[in-house]
């Protein structure tokens, strides 16, 4: 099918960009297109005018420094998986990009619009959350950054207002002594995951687990984050203290049935990949720090 | 105004630079890019299967980069150098090394999902011009196709960047 009737308009300016907006509040924003076109053509939904952000060079950037890892809306997830200093800085990052869509979607979709699309069967909504990230949002009335908890309030829905376009996300540094690790089941590499996820565990001086976070994707309605710190009371990762976390992780979610998966086997498929991805995690953390006293 | 009345929808110009050609056409801002390349400019090479970007049958080279022609709108692509499967033929008419490598090992069969598959192995030997199986499967994953089995394919592209080394070499 193809996509009713709009009128484009394609800014050379944020400020241009921002003031349409304004005018408009019906408008959409065209980042990559990979969930808004097929959205236009399926007539699932339809916009009085686009307001195509591609003409932003602006908005392309990635920068790292010692905080973390800040890319801007028009930074296509393929640029940000092949960016050594943010897979160094992060990386959750590449961790996560490596399972988002297959090349050729990830060549034009942005990071940026994936998290604004807010769908939670999308990697990089999940890992904001997970890492503590936020999201810079502008408008004709100013910015502000939004935190990712406050970010994500409803399926595909976030708190940005009609007016506001994003301009980029920051993504902390992953903290000394901490490792991640992330993985998914998919139908096939590069679809969508039927449960998907991603870990960040800290370890103290002495290698004992002190904190442990995992995220889920394709298992809520909303990027799920669930601290699972008290299912390690004495800093040991075992079958036992694995399974237990996978348990309270499941409890905190709320899997659907789909034509390609029950309810329970996603249930299951969480607690399966809960215990995987926190042992790699925390092997992870160890083979960082081993690193660091070698270096 | 009577439901019989005709609406008239805004079109707008649109210069694309398509296999190092430039075309100009006028079409709505609705247009898709696969079907402008189709319809307005005439090259069907370029199929549409999904237009929701799961098959890959419309896959072009945007800048070099395989993307899904039906993702994108004509009018957002006149900043860019468009290569689709007419493209990818040497200037001399002889077949690319991918077009080679289809023929040499029965790549396709209905050939529906063919140029999507073409113009994506192209930007995936240049990237890789060494690739192993594992690494031919990766590059195509994202292709749909309803009747090879894929064996034939995956074989295509490790004969496809042979090829391209011997023409490299020479
Ligand atoms: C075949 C296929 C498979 C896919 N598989 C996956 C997958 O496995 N995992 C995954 O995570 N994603 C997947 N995707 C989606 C892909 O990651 C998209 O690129 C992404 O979700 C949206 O980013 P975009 O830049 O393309 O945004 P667009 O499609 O341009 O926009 C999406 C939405 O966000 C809004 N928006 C975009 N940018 C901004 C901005 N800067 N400010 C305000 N609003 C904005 C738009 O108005 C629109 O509502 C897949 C897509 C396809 C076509
Ligand atoms: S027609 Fe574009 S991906 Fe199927
Ligand atoms: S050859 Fe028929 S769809 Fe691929």
């Amino acid at each position: 099918m193809k996509p009713a009737p709009f009128t484009y308009r394609r800014p050379t300016s944020l400020t241009e960009a921002l003031d349409l907006l304004a005018q408009e509040p019906e408008a959409k924003v065209l980042a990559g297109g990979q969930s808004l076109v097929p959205l236009l053509s399926m007539r699932l939904s339809s916009v009085p005018v686009l307001i195509d952000i591609n003409g932003l060079p602006d908005l392309a950037r990635v920068t790292v420094d010692d905080s973390g890892v800040r890319f801007g809306a028009l930074v296509r997830h393929s640029d940000l998986l092949a960016h050594e200093g943010a897979a160094a800085a992060q990386p959750l990052l590449a961790a996560a990009l490596r399972h988002v869509a297959h090349p050729t979607i990830r060549n034009r979709g942005t990071t940026v619009g994936s998290i604004v699309h807010a769908d939670a069967s999308g990697e990089m909504p999940m890992i904001l959350r997970l890492a503590d990230g936020t999201l810079t949002v502008a408008s004709s009335r100013g910015r502000r950054e939004i935190a990712a908890r406050d970010l994500f309030v409803g399926p595909l829905e976030t708190s940005l207002a009609a007016d506001e376009i994003a301009v980029e996300a920051f993504v902390p540094a992953l903290p000394a002594g901490s490792g991640v690790a992330f993985d998914e089941v998919a139908r096939r590499h590069g679809d969508y995951a039927l449960c998907g996820v991603g870990a960040v565990v800290a370890l103290d001086g002495a290698g004992s687990v002190e904190h442990v976070r995992a995220g889920y994707v394709s298992v809520s309605e909303t990027p799920a984050v669930v601290d699972l710190t008290e299912c390690f009371p004495d800093g040991e990762m075992t079958a036992r203290t694995l399974a237990a976390a996978g348990e309270m992780a499941v409890g905190q979610l709320d899997p659907e049935s789909d034509i390609h998966g029950t309810a329970d086997y996603r249930a299951q498929l969480a607690r399966a990949l809960t215990a995987r991805v926190l042992k790699a995690a925390q092997d992870d953390a160890r083979a960082r720090a081993a690193q660091k006293v070698s270096s | 105004m009577t439901m019989s009345e005709p609406t008239s929808e805004e079109t707008v110009p649109v210069r694309l630079h398509v296999n190092g050609v430039t075309h100009d056409i006028v079409v709505p801002p609705r247009r898709l890019l696969s079907d402008a390349l189709r319809h307005d400019i005439g090259l069907t090479g370029t199929h549409v299967g999904c237009e929701h970007g799961v098959c890959g049958a419309c896959t072009i080279l945007v800048d070099g980069a395989p993307s899904r022609a039906c993702l994108m709108f004509a009018v957002g692509a006149q900043d860019v150098e468009l290569t689709t499967v007419e493209g990818l033929t040497h200037e001399d008419g002889s077949l690319s090394p991918v077009q080679q490598a289809f023929k040499d090992c029965h790549g396709l069969q209905c050939g529906f999902c063919t140029p999507g598959f073409l113009t994506t192995i192209a930007a995936g030997i240049r990237d890789n011009p060494d690739p192993d199986r594992e690494d031919a499967r990766d590059m195509i994953a994202g292709n749909l196709c309803r009747c090879t089995g894929y064996q034939n394919i995956v074989a295509s592209v490790l004969r496809a960047a042979e090829i391209q080394r011997e023409e490299e070499a020479s």
